[in-house]
Order: structure tokens, then C-alpha cells, then sequence
């Protein structure tokens, strides 16, 4: 108890005062540098400690992780690119990249699309706030209590049963002669059952980003074109699908890399069983279940290159819009 | 009746009307609005209600079958969760992990984020564009390296080195989003309150920091919603012990091994939603603000 006491007065009062303080001890010891040299230190004073952690954190290991991908599975024989190979060969590895290019193109696709349906839609009532808030309340639940409530879900008892999953009960009271469906386990249904999990996750966000940038179209540019007999239709493709395009394009990005790293999700729900696995999951698999730390690594290199394109065109949309400030 | 009360009364009655009109041509915007919340709402719904159930119903029965009598409700699954499994120790748990890992990375990036707007020095746009470019380096990447830096330095299964695993990932993030924020700031702001003799510790502290309250809102949020459900850094820089396990660490293990009899889990995922839509609910308004600001002013 006095334990849990001390570590809340560290937790509460000691880091906000040892932060804040950091910067109190860089000014009072820049004090003593003559004044001239004081702009040329203080910055990297500033930034030191994000860098410090950024390289702790990031980059000393993704270079280290580069690194052990060339040795074998403890890490003590250099076996060049054998972890490579096995990456692109194995069985269990090639259904994850097919399964993360699944997820790729449908999470991306239904998360930006009903983000951008949702927040175009919604704009249009006057409980707006609280209708965005229920779509947005699934990004506040962990994966953890998602997977619990997606079992809830998609429970499955065989047919002529009272059906207790939220899904089949809906479908087979709807649909005369539907079959219920073990969707989880079901090879053709389990991917895009957790998809649409990650979907349901993720709207939210894509529908708060957009709704943002959708606010900052000016009203003045909508209403002339409805004066001069533009329907609704019209409106949305000419003129807020074309202004909304760089707000997209950095949602769908964000998503993209969502789709890449998906992990938690298939680690609750099938932990990659049934035809399910991912490259994020079968990485943790080899590094904490086979301690395979050659290959873990290989994958989780792969994954960074997957990746690396669509981090040169975030950098490069950057420096257009630094331009243009 | 005067002329001018008869024209009042016809010009209400025709905004009347052509409210009326308004919304009956807004029926069906309603109806689909309304219906996208219910279908968003309704696997949260079902979770809720299944969690007053008692265990065995809700083996057997849906969740929907709650609302015919007889009606059965009670506290049952909540007591369970809350006594038998160290559900309390690890609520508390998540609080230490999540408040610190919250407070220090968003502190660190504010500082580099001040220097990177509004200091000049060589190589900042470079340096800048790196920071960004970390953002997509695979969490999962990093994982081996720091792990075997915990265990050298004897980190592991400590507090204080989950604060520092979840600063280090949080912090590419929250650079760029203050980043953006700060350099929008007015420039006359700065140079005003520097003529009249302030210090950067002045200026940051009591001029950039209350300006950008709904950039920090957001990015609390966002980073305690992160920290607080986060999973595989907890699983991994934290190993098993149930001593400093967070929650979802808690739940996911019951998960594994109650298998069957996942329903005690309905109560003790929702006490884990509780504090994280509390947060967002109280800082909703600041969140949307900060993001517009993020993103749109890029």
C-alpha cells in the first residue's frame, strides 16, 4: 500500500516536475555561455532528449534488427541471407503476405471510404457531435475487449440451435433459409470477418480527420456551385472529392501502415490460426514462441521495406506543403 | 390586426412550413445517419448488456434475449472480475503505466517541437523530415534490441522502463502533429514577447503552451487511448509478471485461459473501456480542434 501510495506521487507530481524541469536547468546553465553563443546551443539542448530517446528506441534498433536478420537463430553464426529465403518460401509466411495484402486493400479501402461517407453524411444534421462520438467510441476500446466483443459477435451454434452471436441470430431471422456460419473459422469468411473488425476500429479516426479537413473547405466555394444548379451529387465529386484529396491521401497513408503492422487484433481473436496469420503476428510467433531471432527479424526488416515507399511519399508531400508555407 | 403583425404571422408560418418541408426532405438523411450509428453501436450494446447477465445465460442464450422476461440482471460478472482474477491491481497498474508514458513523451516532443518551429539551426529540416520518416518504422521492429537493452540494464518488468519503451514509440507522433501546430502560431506573438525581454523558458511555458491546448488535448488522448490499450509492449518489456500487468495484459491472458468460459470477460472489458471514454468524452471538443489544426494546416 505504501508502495502503491509513493509510486502515485511519483506518477503524478515527480515526472510532470523532472520534465519541466529539464528545461528550467538547460536555461539556468546556458546562463553562463557568453550571450553570442546562446542561440547556437540551445536548440540542440531542446530537442536532445527526443533525438536521445529516437535513436534509443528506434533507430539503434532497426539498424540492429537489420543486423541480426543475417545471423542464425541465437544470433551467434552469420548465415547471410538463409532467414530471407526461409521468409519467402515457408508456407506460414507467404499465407501472411497474402493475408496482408487482404488487409491492405479492404481495411484501407472500407475505413477512408466510410470515413469519408460518414463524415459528408453526418455534416448534414444538427447532432452531429454526438452521432461522430459513437463512431469515434471504438478507438477507445482496447483489442483486447474488441476481441471480447467480437466473439460475442460471431459465435456460432450449428443450425436448428437458438443462435447466440449478434451476426448469425440477425442473419438467419432475416434471410429465410440462411446457414449459419462459423465465421472465424471459415477459411473464406475469417479474414474478412477481422477486417471488419479493424474497420469498425478505425473509422472513427479516418471520419474525425476528414470531417476536420471537410470543415475547412470555405462554405462560400459549396454554395455558389448550388447556385448555379449543382446538385448534391455533383457538389461531393467536383468539388469536395478534389478538395479533400491531400486530407485523404494522409488518412489512407495512416491506414496503409495500420494494415501492414495489424497484429492485435488476429492475436486475440484466431492468433493466426485457420488460415488467418499476418506478417506482424507470425513475427512475434517466431521471435517469443520458436525464439527463431533471425528470422523474426528478417520479417520485421521486410516489413519496414513494405513499408519505406509509402514513407518516402509522406516525406515528399511534406517538404511540397513546407514550400508552400 | 395591423399589416405588419399579418406579414409576422405568414412569414412564420411559411418558415414554418418550409421547416416542415426541410424536414421531411431530410427523412431519409436521418433514417441512414441514425441507422450507421446503431450498426456501430450494436457489437458495444451487446457487450454491455452481456455483461449484467449471469455467466451460464450468457453461454446459452443472446445477449437480445435480456429484453423478454423473465428479465435477469445482476452485478455477478463484475463482482468476479473485479475479486478473483487481480482485475484492481491491474486497473491500477494501467493508471502508472498510462499517465507517465502520456506526460513524458508529449513534454519531450514539445520541447523538440519548439526548437524545430521556432529555433534556427543547421540541419533542422533534414533532421525534421527524419523524425516524420520514423514514424512508419514497424513497432515490431524494435522490439528484440530494446529487449535485450532492458535486460542488461535490468529494465524489464519495470514501470519505469515501459515509460521509457512508450515515450520512445510515441514520440515521432506527437513531434509532428506540435510541430505543425506550433509553426502555425502567429509569428508577431513571438517577436513581441521577445522585444519586451521574455526567455524561451518564458515564452514556451506561458505563451506556446496555453495556445495549444487542443493539440495537447489530442494528443493526450491519443496517447493515453494508446498506452491504455496497448498490448504487445506491455507483453513484452513487462514479461508475465501479474504484479505490474495492466489490464489488457490481465485480460487477454483469462482469454487464454478460461477458453470456454470467455463470458466473466464481458465485465472486465468493459471496465476496461470505462476510463479511456471518459477521457474522450471530456476532451472531445479539444480533440477535433487540435486535429483540424494538424491537418489541415499541415
Amino acid at each position: 500500500m505504501a508502495n502503491t501510495l509513493l509510486m502515485a506521487l511519483i506518477v503524478v507530481l515527480g515526472v510532470p516536475a523532472v520534465m519541466a524541469g529539464y528545461v528550467g536547468l538547460v536555461e539556468w546553465l546556458l546562463g553562463f555561455l557568453p550571450e553570442r553563443h546562446r542561440p547556437g546551443v540551445r536548440p540542440w539542448l531542446w530537442i536532445g532528449p527526443a533525438v536521445l530517446f529516437l535513436v534509443v528506441f528506434l533507430v539503434y534498433p532497426a539498424l540492429n534488427t537489420a543486423g541480426i536478420s543475417l545471423f542464425n537463430a541465437d544470433s551467434t553464426r552469420f548465415v547471410g541471407l538463409a532467414n530471407y529465403a526461409y521468409v519467402f518460401t515457408a508456407q506460414d509466411m507467404l499465407i501472411s503476405f497474402k493475408n496482408n495484402i487482404l488487409w491492405l486493400v479492404l481495411f484501407t479501402l472500407l475505413t477512408v471510404t466510410f470515413g469519408l461517407i460518414i463524415a459528408v453524411l453526418f455534416d448534414r444534421v444538427r447532432y452531429e457531435a454526438a452521432a461522430k462520438a459513437l463512431i469515434f467510441l471504438p478507438m477507445a476500446i482496447s483489442f483486447v475487449a474488441a476481441g471480447v466483443i467480437w466473439k460475442l459477435m460471431y459465435d456460432f451454434k450449428p443450425a436448428g440451435l437458438p443462435q447466440m452471436g449478434t451476426v448469425n441470430a440477425i442473419l438467419t431471422t432475416t434471410i429465410p433459409g440462411f446457414q449459419p456460419q462459423a465465421w472465424l473459422f471459415n477459411p473464406s469468411t475469417n479474414n474478412p470477418g477481422l477486417i471488419a473488425v479493424g474497420v469498425w476500429m478505425w473509422t472513427g479516426f479516418c471520419m474525425v480527420i476528414l470531417s476536420a479537413g471537410l470543415k475547412g473547405i470555405p462554405t462560400e466555394i459549396l454554395e455558389a456551385a448550388r447556385v448555379d444548379g449543382a446538385n448534391e451529387w455533383q457538389v461531393f465529386w467536383r468539388i469536395i472529392l478534389p478538395m479533400l484529396s491531400s486530407t485523404i491521401t494522409v488518412v489512407a497513408t495512416t491506414m496503409i501502415i495500420n494494415a501492414l503492422k495489424a497484429f492485435d487484433i488476429i492475436y486475440v481473436m484466431t492468433n493466426g490460426n485457420y488460415g488467418t496469420e499476418v506478417i506482424a503476428n507470425r513475427m512475434y510467433k517466431e521471435m517469443f514462441n520458436f525464439h527463431q531471432f533471425g528470422r523474426a527479424s528478417a520479417i520485421a526488416v521486410i516489413l519496414l521495406l513494405a513499408i519505406i515507399p509509402i514513407m518516402l511519399k509522406n516525406i515528399q508531400d511534406f517538404r511540397r506543403q513546407e514550400a508552400l508555407r | 390586426m395591423t399589416t405588419a403583425a399579418i406579414a409576422q404571422a405568414r412569414e412564420r408560418e411559411a418558415s414554418l412550413s418550409a421547416r416542415l418541408a426541410r424536414a421531411l426532405s431530410q427523412g431519409p438523411l436521418h433514417v441512414v445517419v441514425l441507422l450507421i450509428c446503431a450498426v456501430w453501436l450494436l457489437p458495444s450494446v451487446g457487450l454491455l448488456v452481456s455483461s449484467f447477465r449471469p455467466a451460464r445465460l450468457v453461454a446459452s442464450t443472446g445477449w437480445w434475449t435480456a429484453f423478454t422476461p423473465p428479465f435477469n440482471f445482476t452485478l455477478g460478472m463484475y463482482r468476479e472480475a473485479l475479486s478473483t482474477s487481480g482485475m484492481a491491481q491491474s486497473f491500477v497498474n494501467s493508471l502508472f503505466i498510462s499517465i507517465p508514458s502520456t506526460v513524458i513523451p508529449i513534454m519531450i516532443a514539445a520541447f523538440a517541437a519548439y526548437a524545430f518551429a521556432w529555433m534556427k539551426f543547421p540541419g533542422r529540416d533534414l533532421l525534421f523530415v527524419i523524425v516524420v520518416g520514423l514514424l512508419v518504422v514497424p513497432l515490431q521492429m524494435t522490439l528484440i534490441p530494446v529487449l535485450r537493452l532492458f535486460n542488461a540494464l535490468g529494465l524489464t518488468g519495470t514501470f519505469l522502463g515501459i515509460w521509457l519503451a512508450h515515450t520512445g514509440y510515441g514520440l515521432p507522433f506527437a513531434v509532428y502533429l506540435l510541430r505543425n501546430f506550433f509553426g502555425a502560431l502567429p509569428k508577431d506573438l513571438f517577436e513581441s514577447v521577445y522585444l519586451d525581454g521574455a526567455s524561451p523558458f518564458t515564452a514556451f511555458f506561458w505563451l506556446v503552451l496555453p495556445l495549444s491546448v487542443p493539440a495537447l488535448a489530442s494528443l493526450v488522448i491519443f496517447q493515453f487511448m494508446w498506452v491504455w490499450n496497448d498490448l504487445l509492449v506491455a507483453l513484452i518489456y513487462l514479461g508475465g509478471t501479474p504484479k505490474v500487468a495492466p489490464m489488457t495484459v490481465t485480460i487477454s491472458n483469462l482469454v487464454n485461459s478460461l477458453g470456454g468460459n470467455w463470458q466473466v470477460l464481458t465485465a472486465a472489458a468493459f471496465i476496461s473501456m470505462l476510463l479511456p471514454m471518459l477521457v474522450f468524452f471530456s476532451m472531445q471538443q479539444y480533440f477535433v480542434r487540435g486535429i483540424l489544426a494538424g491537418s489541415v494546416k499541415g
